[in-house]
């Protein structure tokens, strides 16, 4: 107890605040996997650096006209430049940042989670959306969700009659479906 | 005062009584549940909101975004997980407080705290919120371009997450708002010949991907074979000096909660901080915090919901999202076809009175629930992640469909949440983007009018008064975290945190 009292005078009083923020990061830093190294920082850096570049070089082709008259590239390329401004800053300061979370085998979940996401994009406007919207279900709380198949079944035919009644009885609200 | 009134009456006819109460408690279960936050879960549920009444709609998202801030407290307090970044201080004394068998104390004064802090932050909002409305009317393409820029900047840098990344973010949330027609001339702007991208992205879509879709493909990975108990909850009732010891927090929490909350971007967080701060600077035993001190539950609570409930000025006012909930709140104003400004309160005073009013009796309902539902609140946390991710997933994916019955928009919307979780992964807040995105039209619009009124001569955005002091503004919010941080690496020594950590377990 004394400690933090000795602690705190020699902060001093206005950097409670600072210290209490610092507390906050500490605090969510716990709850967060292992952060990746600097290539995750370089990389992402210079993606942002692509996407102002690739910005500004089509801005600068729409046309930027003048000031008094602003063609439709002006704003666009000023944005792009402030990007590509940023991003060269984020490749200066940013290596050493911690706040980037590596790839690990868990990864492959929300891989696994997308491809259902467009398979029931590609199979609604033809099948309806019961049996893919089922098939989500099974797959997201079978194998990504480690659910029993007893479950699995019950959650799954819940959801899609659930889903059934709330779109086209209850909102009644045009979706592609079978039955 | 008679629009005032008739907003009750908005408010309690059925239906909207309905909507509210149902938004606040779908608030309250997401708060509950470690995963979806507000602006999520308001994303994700928007294409469904819509369909019903205009008012009802708002009301609903609205009782959703301060529900939340009611349900996150619980989580930190029961598991010492913060279910919004607003409720980590909490966290330090609720989570103490619950080791010592207080939990219910702890959730009490919470609720009697938020109540209050909104309470008092809601009539402070209907006295001014009409003044700020009445002094920009008179604003020109100039004063919105500034007031606009400085919004987005102080999203990017207030809020969490790296200030440099943040406005990374930001820049390229502006960028893909131009994608499309240009307004002004027609011509096409990164459509890549694309016909449904001509009219540009549609930005709930967006927002359900970087948020809703994002978030749900994050949690996917990350809560993977987590299971939380969370502690008893025993008497609810604090006790009678438990209250007089918290009522002062809750006084300063409330006054502190409501001017932070004006700020745009993390308001809430910033007030919850701030409140915390200030108490242990004014308490005659600072060492109490961290072990249970009942004012250290009280006070950010206080002040978060102070503050969730006076950054909706900026948005009724101004048109101006202050954080990303609100962002959520503008599309939907938007795709209903009302333009959130100054406007909004002469040209529909039944939706104005009726969301603000809707704030009276949804922290009222929330006061009434939460302390005798906290059991049933607890309960729920024993419900696994797992069986509600797909739900959600379907909510999400059904949702963007039925937006313009178009597949196409699954596509877009699925991209941007392949994004939104990628720049969790490397550290990038989805929020600025989409708040960006959603100002963006706004931001250039009001540019190039305001150019062409000045022919041409940027030094007219400096010289009119109000977009002058904005700009001025907006240089002081740029280059102060600059100089603090050259500063904080100048006078940087070894922190003697190791110590303090110990006393806040």
């Amino acid at each position: 107890m004394s400690d933090e009292r000795t602690t705190a005078r020699r902060v001093g009083e206005g950097d409670i605040l600072a210290e209490l923020e610092a507390e906050v990061a500490h605090e969510l830093e716990e709850q967060r996997p292992p952060a990746g190294g600097p290539a995750y920082q370089v990389v992402a850096a210079l993606v942002t650096l692509g996407v102002g570049l690739a910005g500004a070089v089509l801005a600068q082709g729409y046309g930027l006209g003048s000031l008094a008259r602003p063609g439709p590239g002006l704003w666009p390329m000023v944005v792009s430049v402030v990007v590509v401004v940023l991003s060269l800053a984020l490749l200066l300061v940013g290596r050493g940042l911690t706040d980037s979370e590596r790839f690990s085998r868990a990864s492959a979940l929300p891989l696994v989670g997308v491809a259902t996401f467009v398979a029931l994009g590609l199979l609604i406007p033809t099948l309806g959306f019961e049996i893919p919207a089922f098939a989500l279900c099974v797959v997201w709380l079978r194998f990504l969700g480690g659910e029993s198949w007893r479950s699995t079944i019950a959650v799954s035919l819940g959801t899609v009659a659930a889903f059934y009644a709330l779109f086209l009885y209850g909102l009644r609200i045009p979706l592609p479906h079978l039955f | 005062m008679d629009a005032f009134l008739d907003g009750f009456s908005v408010v309690t006819q059925p239906g909207n009584l309905l909507y509210c109460l149902i938004g606040v408690l779908i608030g309250m279960l997401i708060g509950v549940l470690p995963g979806l936050g507000p602006a999520a879960t308001m994303a994700i549920l928007l294409p469904i909101v819509v369909t019903v009444d205009p008012v009802a709609a708002v009301i609903m998202l609205a009782g959703i975004y301060y529900g939340a801030q009611y349900g996150g407290t619980i989580t930190s307090v029961l598991l010492r997980l913060p279910g919004e970044a607003s409720s980590v201080v909490t966290v330090f004394d609720g989570f103490a407080l619950a080791k010592q068998g207080k939990a219910g104390t702890a959730l009490g004064i919470a609720a009697i705290g938020s109540f209050v802090g909104a309470t008092v932050s809601i009539v402070a909002l209907s006295l001014t919120a009409p003044i700020v409305a009445g002094w920009a009317l008179d604003f020109g393409p100039a004063e919105y371009a500034a007031l606009a820029l400085l919004g987005v900047l102080l999203i990017a840098t207030i809020g969490s997450g790296h200030p440099v990344k943040a406005l990374i973010a930001a820049s390229v949330g502006l960028l893909l708002a131009t994608v499309g027609r240009d307004s002004f001339n027609n011509s096409q702007r990164f459509t890549f010949d694309s016909l449904q991208l001509a009219d540009g992205l549609d930005f709930v879509v967006v927002a359900m991907g970087l948020f809703g879709v994002g978030e749900i493909l994050y949690n996917l990975e990350e809560r993977h074979g987590k299971v939380h108990v969370p502690a008893a909850v025993a008497n609810v009732w604090p006790s009678r000096t438990e209250l007089r010891q918290a009522a002062p927090a809750i006084g300063r929490g409330s006054a502190l909660g409501f001017f932070l909350g004006v700020l745009p971007g993390g308001g809430a967080v910033m007030a919850s901080l701030a409140a915390y701060a200030t108490e242990k600077r004014v308490s005659k035993t600072p060492e109490r915090f961290g072990r249970g001190a009942i004012e250290g539950v009280a006070a950010p609570e206080t002040a978060n919901n102070a503050a969730a409930t006076s950054s909706f000025i900026p948005l009724l006012t101004l048109g101006i999202p202050a954080n990303a909930s609100m962002g959520m709140l503008f599309a939907a104003l938007l795709v209903l076809g009302i333009t959130p400004g100054p406007q909004l309160l002469e040209e529909r005073p039944d939706l104005f009175w009726g969301v603000v009013n809707s704030m009276y009796i949804g922290n009222l309902l929330l006061l009434v629930l939460s302390l005798p539902l906290v059991g049933i609140f607890v309960r729920i946390l024993r419900v696994r992640p797992a069986i509600l991710a797909p739900i959600t997933a379907l909510i999400t994916i059904l949702g963007v469909y039925t937006i313009n019955n178009s597949v196409f928009d699954i596509f877009v919307m699925i991209v941007f949440g392949v994004l939104g979780y990628l720049m969790k992964k490397v550290g990038f807040e989805p929020g600025p983007m989409v708040l960006a995105f959603v100002l963006g039209a706004l931001l250039e619009n009001n540019v190039r009018r305001a150019l062409l009124i000045f022919e041409g001569d940027p030094t007219g955005f400096v010289t009119r008064p109000i977009s002058g002091t904005i700009l001025a503004l907006f240089v002081l919010a740029a280059v102060l975290p600059i100089v603090q941080a050259v500063r904080r690496r100048r006078t940087a020594t070894p922190h003697p945190n190791t110590q303090r950590e110990d006393s806040l377990r």
